[in-house]
């Protein structure tokens, strides 16, 4: 028997299709948030909320059509450690940020920043 | 399946398992490198912490607007695309069994993750001879360890990509060789994956500041 034509039976992989259609969707979502950075049509606030939006749906693009990500692959175990680590990341993150910023505002004013008291 | 029953007396018997199970060879790494991938991704969620925790802290020194330079962003952002889809045309290569093929869109791709780390370099050395130097301010540090981090491991994927050009060359396409593709493959589109969390939090954000 030929080695060579062996394939690991429920290994994932993707199609031609697949992979221009994951491209085509990653250049548009990536070329929207540069021009509203550079082009700046909005306000920072909702520019800021629009790009973080497209980073989102580009990053789901990605493990769709180029990681070929579903819930049976390895008998769902693969989906069960994204998810795992997903939860691990947003209270690394989330927590991160809430704590520092915590500190950040209790802290006593130091003397260059005085002009912020009340 | 071989089992051995030791009885002593007033003892309750005992079974020893002589045979292992059958574990085909590989069976198991594409699920252990898709573990190791998500223990990486933690390693880029602390670093992304600090830089948000950290990346408004300028000392006085250089801000995102005076060191980013979004055109070479944007630049450095299509290259990683592009080695995305010609690390994808070489799976196919591989799915469709043609060795040669494959290892010209390895080729390919480790070209484009080469100039990737080129332009990066360009960056770091402008911001460095502008004197936006790592120990410059707390923003400068985070700055560089996430993005050098990732810089780091797309150095590692480039090297990986050439062992496995020459490996293609000398095997062909085994069935070891098809695994080791299909884990890099993995490891490519997960660099990719945190170059749209860096190039998003750290240069889109870093310029609305």
């Amino acid at each position: 028997m030929n080695e060579g034509a062996h394939h690991a039976p429920d290994a994932p992989h993707g199609s031609l299709r697949e992979y221009l259609i994951g491209f085509f969707l990653s250049v548009v979502l990536t070329a929207i948030p540069f021009w509203l950075v550079m082009a700046r049509p909005l306000a920072p606030g909702p520019t800021a909320v629009l790009i973080v939006a497209f980073a989102v749906v580009q990053i789901i693009v990605h493990m769709v059509y180029f990681l070929h990500m579903n819930a049976r692959s390895e008998g769902g175990w693969t989906m069960i450690a994204l998810i795992f680590t997903l939860i691990v990341v947003a209270i690394a993150l989330a927590g991160s940020m809430w704590v520092m910023h915590h500190l950040d505002t209790n802290m006593m004013p130091m003397p260059h920043e005085v002009s912020r008291q009340p | 399946m071989t089992t051995d029953t030791a009885t002593t007396a007033g003892l309750p018997p005992r079974f020893y398992d002589l045979e292992e199970h059958d574990h085909p060879e590989g069976s198991s790494t594409m699920l252990g490198f898709w573990i190791y991938l998500m223990s990486d991704c933690l390693i880029f969620a602390i670093l992304f912490a600090c830089f948000a925790v950290l990346g408004g802290n300028y000392a006085a020194g250089p801000s995102p607007r005076d060191v980013f330079e979004l055109p070479l962003v944007a630049l450095n952002t299509a290259m990683l695309l592009f080695s995305s889809i010609t690390y994808g045309f070489s799976m196919l290569a591989m799915r469709a069994g043609r060795p040669g093929l494959t290892r010209v869109w390895l080729a390919v791709t480790a070209a484009f993750g080469l100039a990737f780390l080129t332009i990066e370099l360009h960056e770091f050395t402008h911001m460095i001879s502008i004197g936006a130097t790592p120990q410059r301010s707390a923003f400068l540090s985070a700055f560089f360890t996430l993005v050098g981090t990732h810089g780091l491991h797309v150095t590692f994927g480039v090297i990986w990509i050439v062992t496995m050009i020459v490996q293609v060359g000398r095997h062909g396409l085994i069935a070891a060789n098809q695994r080791r593709l299909m884990c890099l493959s993995l490891f490519w589109h997960f660099l990719d994956i945190i170059w749209i969390g860096v190039f998003t939090f750290v240069y889109l954000m870093g310029m609305l500041r």
